[in-house]
């Protein structure tokens, strides 16, 4: 019998990137891949709508791209080491796409991290 | 035979290869954290190894979602670290060593893990973080090297258990391989982080501690975890702790601690590093 999969006991706060995901997201990630090369970082800022469609993403990945928003990229099938190349062309840091994502200024983010020490 | 000295663990988040750079050391916010590492350099000067075979995982560098192996092995030459899109400067490559690549290789097809092999290889910051950490001196190669990546992008990752046997495996390969040389292990990544979700920024220093100390005195205790114990208790990417289990595998069933570091934080990471030496 299969093991019980882990989408079946979600961890709340925490996407689990599985199959399922990782075909969702697929496009998305190639394109974020692709961003490991300064050329194509430079095309992508030239004209980002152009080089979404090159990688064929699909509507809600290209809204999710134009928010910058990380929870919609993650939820549109977006690994977080992918899209630490995307968040990479703006010089964001994973401190301010932790901030981003639990609603917090970064400084705040930042004292959370430090109280964890504690 | 080819002798395993012991083996090194340390955290390998990207900001401490721009804080190198920037030469960090004494600042308020890095001093902490890098004052870990003389030791760890120290006991390296005097055992001086020959190779250092590094277990890390991948970000997106050298593989991507249209072929991702569980476990793949090095087997090039040479390694390279180029640009990985988010601002760290690469660094000069890394002498590989073929020979002991194929003999590990062999080795552990026989001992029934399939593994990847990579006649080319580019490795990313979890392999030259750990490499400047250890040995500082940027400009010098003083040892060849092995990666060993483990997959822990893409669900469903290897189990523990299975690392600690994939661990053990390579510790026989190593001492079997027809060499005077000595070899040190390296496992790269954790301790509990996690990047994603609205549960970004979580650290659990309790489950770090217990597992500093079984990694010495008990990994078979943390080789009874699943992977989705581990991503609940230290993080979605706490789950690079199999990387330590994997180095942890590779040494003899006891060792001594050399000296540990832990520091919290470093970017969004609990910091943790452990020089282990092998008992005979």
């Amino acid at each position: 019998m299969a093991r019980k999969s882990l989408a079946e006991k979600p961890i709340p706060g925490t996407i689990m990137f599985d199959g399922k995901m990782a075909q969702k997201g697929y496009a998305l990630n190639k394109m974020c891949y692709s961003f490991n090369e300064a050329a194509n970082r430079d095309e992508f800022q030239r004209d980002e709508d152009a080089y979404c469609t090159k990688y064929g993403l699909n509507d809600e990945q290209r809204a999710a791209i134009k928010h910058r928003n990380v929870l919609e990229l993650l939820e549109a099938g977006g690994n977080i080491y992918y899209l630490a190349k995307f968040a990479g062309i703006f010089g964001l840091g994973v401190q301010d796409v932790g901030a981003q994502q639990t609603g917090m200024s970064v400084d705040e983010f930042k004292a959370k991290l430090l109280a964890a020490g504690e | 035979m080819a002798k395993i000295i012991g083996g090194l663990s340390t955290s390998h988040i990207p900001a401490i290869g721009n804080a190198i750079s920037r030469e960090m050391f004494e600042d308020e916010y890095w001093k902490p954290f890098f004052d870990g590492y003389p030791p760890a350099q120290q006991w390296l000067e005097k055992t001086k190894p020959d190779i250092a075979v590094v277990i890390y995982n991948d970000h997106g560098l050298n593989f991507f979602l249209d072929k991702l192996p569980t476990f793949a092995v090095g087997a090039a030459p040479e390694y390279t670290n180029v640009d990985e899109g988010w601002g760290l400067e690469p660094l000069p490559p890394y002498p590989g060593d073929p020979d002991l690549s194929w003999h590990m290789i062999e080795s552990l097809v026989e001992d029934e893990f399939d593994i990847t092999s990579c006649q080319e290889m580019h490795v990313d910051h979890a392999f030259t973080v750990p490499m400047s950490l250890f040995w500082p001196d940027r400009s010098k190669r003083p040892v060849k090297t092995v990666p060993v990546v483990v997959n822990t992008v893409q669900h469903p990752l290897p189990k523990p258990a299975r690392c600690l046997a994939f661990g053990q495996a390579i510790g026989r390969a190593i001492e079997s391989y027809d060499s005077d040389e000595t070899v040190v292990i390296i496992g790269t990544g954790g301790l509990s982080h996690q990047l994603d979700g609205t549960r970004a920024g979580f650290i659990n220093k309790d489950f770090d501690m217990m597992c500093m100390e079984k990694i010495v005195s008990d990994p078979e205790a943390l080789a009874k975890y699943s992977i989705h114990d581990i991503v609940e208790l230290a993080g979605a990417q706490g789950a690079e702790l199999i990387n330590w289990i994997v180095m942890r595998g590779a040494l003899t069933g006891k060792v001594s601690e050399v000296h540990r570091n832990y520091h919290i934080p470093i970017s969004n990471t609990a910091a943790g590093m452990m020089v282990l030496e092998n008992q005979a």
